[in-house]
């Protein structure tokens, strides 16, 4: 009998601690799949972030370091440098790389330092308890903007993968999301693209992925797809930033 | 080898790429800026890495990326410098990691002053960064020790997975004096089976991780690294003596004042008073027991130090009253004179 | 009796002050002796004064810090006023003339003044003003020998610019031979 569907084999066999429709296990599972499909479990080494996806440590089967708060970029460069043969990524939330890691991450992608970073971008701090995030959309209700998001007290928004387009150092940059079959496929080819540019020395990929938070969002799952389609998209459009592969910047969809 | 004169900075560069550090990741501070500077020459001749990265904190970052990694691995700072890597230090604790960390003390607090200093001690011997840990601290007191304790640093922090850090300061740094360094490394590399370098589909995952929720597995794992620590407290403690038999007045100092307070000594001698000195070598693990015996024999201790008083804690708990630890020290960048010192041990005469 | 020179070198950042300082400490190196160098660094090294201790003893040198100099080279007037009451009774100063119009107020010290920034010039060679003072210090002291001196010259210049051996030497023998 054919296998049409199996987990892969880079995702371990336990439970995720993830919210009930919380996209992250999607993404997960699509970091997997590319591991698999390129072959290079075996080389490997991931480096899990403060946040949602702390224990990412436990759900990858391929070597895996921990980093404090922000710090990923510069841990993966670490590992990156020390054995150039390995393949290093990094899985972090908005907070984590658009907040207390900024610098980390504009250096390393102006150093074109040779990892994929996977930014998933839920536009608020889940593991703390639904805080303001560097991403959170004005106007929007967390519980370090009770009355909204105000740009007056606390700014605006940061489009990273439009700010990291302007450096040289990336050679791809895409923004994806995963609230439709369609988007999950685009995903899913994008980050492929990053992993397969490192395995062939093109240096720093990112793909940031639209990611829902139906628990600090206060929404049903259904609901939280619904909004991240009617207010994330509009503000953070979808499409590859950079791609040296390709003349110009952003090709668009 | 013949011997060359070199500047302290470099000679810890020199040595720890001897020891076969081909990693170093660091941001530049006064007064270590040779070291970054003697890597970025060396590094790529021999096929190693040196990074200028963008942040003291991102610095030992890297450090804990590529020590995670299984390679020898370094980063030094100052003062204000090595505040911020305490994160970094912490978590490199934490993960059982071991690198090498030099810190060129300056003045302080704040951004203090660039003249040499003592005044980081609390910061290296009791934590700096959160959590219960401790690093294996070294205080060379010439370059040609620098020489030594460098390859030292690089065998501990190897044998017992953990951070060990050098502390020198702004003058041990900056100066030069004749060093040779030996023609073979007696430095002892071993096998790292916990790194994280790809599982090559041929063994379980490796996991480098300082994150536990449960509170029994922390407290476990923590006990278990304090019974490592008691292992490195009876084995690993190194000091120097000098005069300490017939000595009324013992001084106690490490690094650049161990030598200020050796010629304060010879001053005292040359005056008939019998002045001794024990040099700490290793601030942790602290040579207590030396401290305990001297002080059942001598009339009093004066610790000598760049700093408020700091070390002088740790005496006081070692010789535990049996005699009284006076204190004499400069702070903000001052250097103490041998007269001074000389000055002080006749006031407590 | 054991022989211990504690030589202090001060003048402005970039007349080669520490480089007199490095000449001297190879010299003693090379002479089996003990050494240190120290130097001032931070802000005042980008063109302010700048400073060297250089100690050559026979026996172990303890602080590499020199409070009173047995011997003081200064090549401008504000490391003069600094360091002139520093230096021991009976020790040596040695004054670039040239660029300090002032007389010594002591007299419990040998001084020496040398024009050396002016013979420099006039041999066609400004930058070794620092040489010419270098090679009277030698005379002076003896805190060793010219043979050795040499030798540490060799060890002072880089290997890839040997060439500047011979003028170095040029200008520690016009202020050994004044």
């Amino acid at each position: 009998m054919e296998t049409v569907f199996k987990k892969p084999h880079a995702l371990a066999d336990v439970p995720f601690h993830y919210c009930p429709g919380c996209t992250h296990g999607i993404i997960h599972r699509l970091v997997a799949e590319v591991i698999d499909e390129l072959g290079i479990e075996g080389k490997t080494v991931g480096v899990a972030p403060v946040g949602c996806a702390v224990f990412a440590y436990n759900y990858f089967n391929c070597d895996m370091q921990e980093a404090a708060h922000g710090r990923a970029p510069a841990v993966a460069t670490g590992i990156k440098r020390a054995n150039p043969e390995n393949i290093v990524f990094t899985y972090q939330g908005d907070g984590d790389l658009a907040a207390i890691g900024t610098a980390e991450t504009v250096h390393s992608a102006a150093r074109s330092e040779n990892i994929t970073v996977i930014f998933v971008n839920n536009a608020i701090y889940g593991m703390t308890g639904g805080q303001m995030a560097p991403t959170s959309l004005v106007g929007q209700v967390t519980q370090t903007s009770p009355y909204g998001r105000k740009v007056e007290a606390q700014g605006y928004p940061i489009r990273i993968s439009e700010m990291l387009s302007t450096l040289e150092g990336p050679s791809f940059i895409s923004r994806c999301a995963v609230d439709s079959v369609k988007h999950i496929n685009e995903c899913k080819a994008a980050i492929k693209k990053a992993f397969q540019n490192q395995i062939d020395k093109k240096g720093f990929s990112l793909v940031e992925v639209l990611s829902t938070c139906p628990t600090n969002w206060g929404l049903s799952p259904v609901e939280a797809l619904d909004w991240l389609r009617d207010n994330m998209i509009p503000h953070y459009p979808l499409g590859v930033y950079k791609d040296i592969d390709k003349e110009g910047g952003k090709d668009g969809e | 080898m013949d011997k060359v004169l070199m500047k302290g900075n470099e000679a810890i560069a020199e040595a720890a790429i001897r020891a076969n550090c081909k990693h170093f990741f660091g941001y530049p501070i006064t007064p270590q800026s040779e070291i970054s500077a003697y890597m970025a020459k060396k590094m790529p001749k021999i096929g190693g890495t040196f990074m200028q990265a963008e942040s003291e904190v991102a610095a030992i970052n890297m450090v804990y990326g590529a020590a995670g990694a299984g390679v020898r691995v370094m980063t030094s700072s100052s003062s204000p410098g090595i505040s911020l890597k305490a994160e970094g230090i912490s978590y490199i604790a934490g993960a059982d990691l071991p690198c090498v960390i030099i810190n060129i003390v300056r003045g302080g607090p704040g951004l203090g002053g660039i003249q040499p200093a003592q005044s980081d001690y609390f910061q290296a011997t009791k934590g700096g960064g959160h959590g219960d840990y401790r690093l294996i601290v070294l205080a060379p007191s010439s370059i040609q020790e620098i020489v030594d304790c460098t390859t030292n640093a690089f065998d501990l922090a190897d044998k017992y997975r953990m951070p060990v850090m050098i502390l020198g300061d702004g003058m041990i740094g900056q100066m030069m004096e004749p060093i040779s360094f030996p023609d073979n490394v007696d430095t002892k590399e071993i096998e790292k089976p916990w790194a994280t370098t790809g599982t090559q589909m041929k063994r379980k995952k490796n996991v480098v991780n300082s994150l536990y929720i449960d509170p029994k597995e922390l407290e476990d794992l923590v006990v278990a690294r304090y019974k490592k620590y008691d292992e490195i407290e009876k084995t690993e403690v190194k000091f120097e003596t000098e005069n300490i038999d017939d000595a009324d007045i013992v001084l106690v100092a490490y690094g650049t004042t161990a030598r200020i307070a050796t010629a304060a000594m010879r001053m005292a001698r040359a005056e008939g008073i019998k002045v001794g000195l024990i040099r700490p070598i290793t601030l942790w693990p602290f040579p207590k027991d030396i401290i305990a015996e001297t002080a059942k024999k001598c009339k009093c201790m004066i610790s000598v130090e760049m700093s408020m008083g700091q070390m002088i804690e740790d005496i006081k708990i070692a010789a535990n009253g049996a005699c009284p630890v006076e204190f004499y020290g400069r702070t903000g960048g001052m250097v103490p004179a041998p007269a001074e010192i000389l000055n002080k041990i006749k006031e407590v005469m | 009796m054991s022989k211990t020179n504690e030589i202090l070198f001060a003048g402005f950042g970039g007349q080669g002050i520490l480089f007199s300082g490095k000449v001297a400490a190879y010299s003693g190196l090379v002479a089996e002796k003990f050494v240190s160098w120290l130097p001032s660094y931070g802000p005042e090294m980008r063109g302010g004064t700048a400073n060297c201790h250089v100690i050559v003893s026979d026996q172990p040198v303890g602080s590499p810090i020199i409070v009173n100099p047995t011997d003081l080279v200064v090549m401008n007037k504000p490391s003069f006023d600094k360091f002139e009451n520093d230096v021991v009774p009976g020790g040596n100063i040695f004054i670039d003339s040239a660029l300090i119009d002032r007389d010594c107020t002591r007299d419990d010290v040998n001084v020496f003044k040398v024009p050396a920034t002016k013979m420099a010039n006039d041999m066609g060679m400004p930058k070794l003003a620092n040489m010419i003072m270098f090679g009277k210090l030698l005379k002076e002291t003896g805190f060793v020998d010219m043979e050795t001196v040499k030798q540490g010259l060799a060890k002072s210049v880089p290997p890839t610019k040997q060439q500047l051996f011979d003028t170095n030497l040029k200008a520690i023998e016009a202020g050994y031979n004044l």
